[in-house]
């Protein structure tokens, strides 16, 4: 294992994100793709379950421009591999956040009102952070393909946006 | 400075008073605005051409915002003097500032 590698590793056990410790291995490009438009789709259908439930005006937009924004990544993250004729690849990495994601569902679909707003603007707010620091420190440095490395960068500044966006609606909750 | 020259110099000077209002690019590409600090005068116009997929907006805390949708332009004439630091609603690490003069 490189001293990168275990820095890395490391970085994701401090930030307490089991689904991306469970990547010991460096992902292939293939299996990079599969995580980055997984963790995509997860964003996506939290918001659309927002947009159903919450009342809340601010909660909502925000909630749609997650749509919008992971949607459009995502179109072109499928472009790419088009592209470049790869087929990604599922892994312990997407399937532990696909877990996690339908476990956060559950536990959000039973609440209503504000106690659903704060609950899912705070969980949009911890899980732009857990993907970005698994972009920063595992995905864009494993990447080998120079058009996956530049999108995945092109999807950090989108994800670690969506972070402070969503801190800026969560503190207007309180 | 012999008359001759100044007189050059003062007519360029004065050429330049009644300064036509400008249009100045401002481009957004991978999230960026560039240049991230433009310089006009009160009466150009800002416009933000949108290369990326998303949409995006200049936004100025308590005062204007122009919504500047994925691959699209929007424009916004300049009204006040003085610099503003504007940023994206959407993804507020985007940060751009105008330095507008009278």
């Amino acid at each position: 294992m490189s001293i990168r590698h275990t820095a890395a590793l490391a970085a994701m056990l401090l930030l307490g994100t089991a689904a991306f410790a469970q990547a010991a291995d460096k992902p292939t490009d293939p299996q990079i793709a599969h995580i980055a438009y997984t963790a995509g789709v997860i964003d996506v259908e939290a918001a659309k379950l927002a947009i159903e439930k919450s009342k809340t005006k601010e909660v909502v937009d925000f909630a749609n421009d997650m749509v919008r924004d992971h949607e459009a990544v995502n179109v072109q993250a499928l472009d790419l591999v088009k592209k470049l004729k790869v087929t990604p690849e599922d892994n312990a990495t997407s399937q532990a956040l696909t877990k996690a994601a339908a476990e956060e569902r559950a536990k959000l679909a039973k609440l209503d009102g504000a106690a659903f707003d704060k609950a899912y603007v705070d969980n949009e707010v911890a899980y732009h952070k857990q993907v970005n620091g698994a972009l920063e420190t595992l995905l864009i440095p494993s990447a080998q393909n120079a058009d996956l490395k530049s999108l995945l960068e092109t999807g950090l500044k989108i994800f670690q946006g969506h972070e402070q966006h969503a801190e800026h609606v969560a503190g207007r909750l309180k | 400075m012999p008359k001759r020259y100044l007189w050059i110099a003062l007519t360029l000077a004065v050429g330049t008073v009644p300064a036509r209002a400008e249009t100045i690019q401002v481009i957004i590409d991978r999230l960026v605005f560039s240049p991230a600090t433009v310089e006009a005068k009160v009466g150009d116009t800002i416009e933000w051409v949108n290369k990326d997929v998303f949409a995006h907006t200049a936004t100025v805390k308590g005062g204007w915002e122009v919504m500047i949708p994925p691959k699209k332009s929007a424009s916004l004439i300049l009204k006040a003097a003085g610099p503003v630091d504007y940023f994206c609603r959407f993804h507020p690490n985007m940060k751009g500032r105008l330095v507008v003069v009278p």
